[in-house]
């Protein structure tokens, strides 16, 4: 995320200075690490991505390979020893005898790839239309506009409900349901900046030079439209793995066989009732604690990248 | 005021249209129907038979021009499953989702207003920053896990309040509701807990928001000068301007509260139109999905609708833009 700030803004290297120099990115990075919480909220979700990223070398077990489950050792509970001796269910074992800490570990990895990559794709398209509507003006603004309030006026679980009703439901839905909720998001806060960016001298210049359009939207317009948008995106992330918790715990999201967060929390729904509580507490917490940190540094990256509260 | 009224109700009427439109193809772009209702053992000509029944063998435009037709005199179908007209089968389910939604208003006022109240007036309090940090976690919160949780501790584990249905209800006026006896209150106070914990976070943040400017104005120090007491000027003089914003955005909340009801009644088994329409999208019942989606669009851009035309009504600068 910072990488992108450093390119928006010139980055003034010189080797002889080493630290001393304020650059812009710099001072970002200072003035983001005087809330505690906020770093505290990096580190957790640095170890997150760590951990869906490593696994399958880390996780006890591959909750994915139906030959290593053993239904005997079926709803264990958490601290259990295999039926074989061979591992230690630490979180406990689903109803199909499947390692919890290896279905959360692999159930991140749906997880944050699904949320990001849908919330990505969301802000490559509301961006692309944001600006188009800023710059163009007239009736193109108006009728984007228009879709975007429209959009806006209705919430996002029925949204999605709607495009799952039509779509059915996969892993591919579940991410159009979920670029369709939010783009619009994108879209009126990139408009709102480049309303005011584009009336600057630099896009004025740019223009005198007679470059093509997509390049003054591209690469004039949108680096100074980057600020709010990191903050969004921030949101909109956490946003998206809610909502896909939310449709695979409602049936309407990733299959079975693939289970992420949400499947995992609905699959012990019916154990709950007889007092089975892990198999939907664990991937709950890990859950939690990923929409809390992602939320905590877009919190701290919204006071420090706004405008009007800068000193 | 009335050119605007007009203009502003053809617009809405539009987008009913523009909605029907997107929803029928939308539905009819999913999965065979056929394949789920009729018995894999049925002969062609049984099979054409139901086909033509069901009005499927018509050309999509010539479907669409007979929903619509049917649908101005409130006719929204039949559904597959249930065979019984789609819209009765909503309108049945609806006071179950209005009595939660309008529930989980409610509770979200009585609990966010004092703790927002409270916050605002000593912002640097521990339990000022105690309410702030749950506010947090109510919006980060998973809805649903947080409706497991609330079963797990108070139905399971302290075995205090039922976790699923309704309980008893009592007749009125032909609707059932659960809120005027004992059993029927305990089924509902969880799922409406869980339902306003969203509203909740929101009511206090704007409560101590709203509390925070209304302290630094001018009529608020001359009531404090005048000598009165602090519980006067609070009450009173803080009290009303506050009210104003929270009551305008609980109630366009209202709506999207109607909408999130589908996941709190699913986990508690509330017999709603939410929990209908998951299971409708599950076997492709088509009409009551249809039926579905258009009464929850009409409801919202009538909600719209109305605050628009309170605002414009309230605040003359949006009038004089219509114009």
């Amino acid at each position: 995320m910072s990488a992108v700030v450093g390119q928006g803004t010139p980055v003034v290297k010189d080797p002889g200075a080493k630290d001393k120099v304020e650059t812009p990115f710099r001072r970002f990075a200072s003035e983001f690490m005087e809330s505690r919480l906020a770093l505290g909220g990096l580190v957790v979700i640095s170890i997150i991505i760590l951990l869906a990223i490593l696994a399958p070398f880390i996780s006890p077990q591959d909750p994915y390979d139906l030959a290593v489950l053993d239904i005997m050792d079926g709803r264990m509970e958490p601290g259990s020893l295999s039926g074989d001796g061979s591992i230690t269910y630490w979180l406990g074992t689903d109803d199909q005898g499947r390692d919890m800490l290896s279905g959360i570990l692999y159930g991140l990895r749906i997880s944050l790839t699904v949320g990001a990559g849908s919330a990505f794709i969301a802000c490559m398209v509301g961006a692309s239309l944001g600006l188009a509507a800023a710059y163009a003006g007239g009736r193109t603004d108006s009728i984007i506009m228009r879709i975007v309030d429209l959009q806006l006026s209705f919430p996002s679980i029925l949204v999605a409900l709607m495009i799952l009703a039509f779509l059915g439901k996969s892993i591919t839905n579940v991410v159009i349901a979920i670029v369709v909720v939010e783009w619009a998001y994108y879209a009126r806060t990139v408009r709102g900046t480049a309303l005011v960016e584009r009336r600057r001298e630099y896009i004025e210049a740019a223009e005198c030079l007679a470059l093509p359009r997509y390049r003054i939207l591209f690469r004039h317009l949108l680096p100074n439209c980057l600020p709010p948008l990191i903050v969004i995106g921030t949101m909109q992330v956490a946003r998206a793995i809610a909502l896909e918790a939310t449709l695979s715990f409602l049936g309407l999201g990733v299959p079975i066989t693939e289970p992420s967060l949400g499947l995992l929390i609905a699959n012990g729904y019916e154990y709950m009732l007889s007092g089975k509580y892990w198999i939907s507490f664990y991937p709950g917490i890990a859950l939690l604690v990923t929409i809390v940190a992602i939320n905590l540094v877009g919190d701290q990256l919204r006071d420090v990248l706004n405008p009007r509260l800068q000193k | 005021m009335s050119v605007y009224l007009l203009r502003r109700l053809i617009q809405a009427l539009g987008v009913v249209l523009a909605m029907s439109v997107i929803v029928f193809i939308g539905v009819f772009a999913i999965g065979d129907p056929v394949e789920i209702l009729i018995s894999p053992d049925a002969d062609q000509m049984e099979r054409e038979r139901a086909i033509a029944a069901l009005g499927l063998d018509l050309p999509l435009w010539q479907q669409y021009a007979i929903f619509l037709g049917k649908a101005v005199q409130g006719d929204l179908g039949r559904s597959f499953v249930f065979n019984e007209p789609a819209l009765q089968l909503i309108l049945q389910r609806m006071p179950a989702t209005l009595e939660l939604a309008f529930a989980a208003t409610f509770g979200a006022i009585l609990i966010g207003l004092p703790l927002g109240l409270y916050a605002g007036l000593k912002p640097n309090s521990v339990g000022s920053k105690a309410i702030m940090a749950g506010s947090i976690l109510g919006f980060s919160l998973p809805t649903f896990w947080v409706g497991l949780m609330l079963i797990m501790v108070f139905a399971v584990q302290l075995g205090w309040l039922p976790s699923t249905g309704r309980g008893e209800t009592v007749e009125i006026l032909g609707t059932r509701w659960s809120f005027l006896t004992a059993d029927g209150l305990s089924h509902l106070l969880m799922p409406a807990l869980n339902l306003a914990l969203f509203k909740i976070s929101l009511v206090i943040r704007l409560t101590r928001a709203g509390v925070r400017e209304t302290m630094l104005m001018d009529y608020v120090k001359f009531a404090r000068a005048k000598g009165l007491s602090p519980f006067r000027v609070t009450f009173v003089h803080v009290f009303k301007n506050i009210l104003i914003p929270v009551v305008t955005v609980t109630g366009l909340e209202f709506g999207s509260t109607i909408a999130f009801s589908v996941v709190t009644e699913s986990i508690f088994a509330w017999p709603g139109m939410g929990k209908l329409i998951i299971d409708s999208i599950n076997v492709l019942d088509r009409p009551v999905i249809v039926a579905y989606l258009m009464i929850v669009v009409m409801m919202f851009i009538t909600i719209n609708l109305v605050v628009d035309l309170m605002y414009s009504v309230l605040d003359p600068r949006v009038r004089l833009e219509s114009k």
